[in-house]
């Protein structure tokens, strides 16, 4: 049983590997600064395919080729702008994971100031409401609340 | 009423909640819309699938509409839509272009073998550059290009009976009406 989960967690561990080798393909970069870049890039944008990983972190052919095309855009000499341009021009901007400030999204954006500004609202007034009460209730005689 | 709040703002959130079920049931969660919908199609220029030194290139098609099928051996789902675009696309009255996806050409030519070969004309993307070039991220992806080399319609996931009649063949009726 003990050589059966050894042989088992080896066998995981072996897969592990494999696929991390998979994620992390060794690029040949001009340098570790644009290696940096790379990573910070790829880490940005989405794969178009797995829709919740990062081109960094995904191991689907698409994102594999995408991060190809990333590297050869890089040694052009293209900037972060013109290769995220370049890839929203054919998979729409789904493949930023930092939305810009468009009418589309404006939603996204202020939504969660709208709840806030709603919560405050309902808040202000049960706030009013209560001490409208409470001060009610200072009007009626208090001394009937000892001797019970 | 102050006791029916309560039950007013579940009620709103049962609404909303099922109101999301129901959206996600009619709409593909993994589909991407296009940005290249009603914009000319990228230039291409791939060879032939069964003559690979024979180049195919977007300026050679334009002049009639196609519809642009993106497939692979690889590819499961394209299984399920292979006998659909069998039966119904001789009828769709567009020339069927398939477009082989990042597949070893021995392996595409075997699958058609055995699955039959609906295609009027079959271009091979081995390599999958110029599948960035029309955003393509997957198989089966289909493209409907106008006469004019403008892309008119594009599904994701594989053409359904249903899909072809609500969608598909509605787009190509729109698109003849207005180019004869």
């Amino acid at each position: 049983m003990r050589r059966l989960l050894h042989m088992l967690f080896a066998a995981l561990l072996t897969f592990a590997g494999v696929a991390h080798a998979q994620a992390i393909e060794p690029m040949p970069f001009k340098d570790h600064a644009q290696e940096l870049r790379f990573q910070q890039l790829t880490h940005q944008l989405r794969c178009p395919m797995c829709q919740n990983e990062t081109l960094a972190d995904s191991n689907a052919p698409i994102a594999r080729d995408l991060r190809n095309q990333i590297f050869q855009m890089m040694q052009q000499g293209k900037s972060d702008e013109e290769i995220k341009q370049y890839l929203v021009a054919r998979y729409s901007r789904f493949v930023l994971y930092d939305p810009p400030l468009t009418p589309g999204t404006w939603l996204l954006w202020f939504g969660p100031l709208l709840i806030l500004l709603g919560g405050a609202g309902v808040v202000l007034v049960a706030i009013r409401k209560r001490s409208r009460i409470g001060s009610t209730a200072t009007e009626v005689p208090t001394d009937n609340g000892d001797d019970w | 009423m102050s006791r029916l709040l309560p039950f007013i703002g579940f009620m709103l959130l049962v609404g909303l909640f099922g109101f999301g079920i129901w959206w996600n049931t009619q709409h593909d969660q993994n589909a991407i819309p296009s940005p290249l919908l009603d914009k000319p199609a990228p230039a291409f220029n791939l060879p032939k699938l069964y003559e690979p030194t024979q180049m195919v290139s977007k300026a050679d098609l334009l002049g009639q509409p196609y519809l642009l099928n993106v497939f692979a051996s690889w590819c499961i789902e394209c299984g399920v839509e292979h006998p659909v675009l069998t039966v119904e696309g001789p009828t769709l009255g567009v020339q069927l272009v398939g477009y082989n996806y990042k597949d070893a050409p021995d392996d595409a030519k075997g699958w058609l073998a055995k699955h039959g070969n609906p295609y009027d004309l079959l271009i091979a993307d081995e390599p999958g550059h110029t599948a960035i070039d029309f955003g393509v991220y997957g198989a089966p992806e289909s493209f409907l290009i106008d006469a004019k080399g403008v892309i008119r319609y594009k599904h994701i996931g594989p053409l359904t009976p249903d899909v072809m009649a609500k969608e598909l063949k509605p787009a190509i009726a729109a698109m003849l009406k207005e180019a004869p």
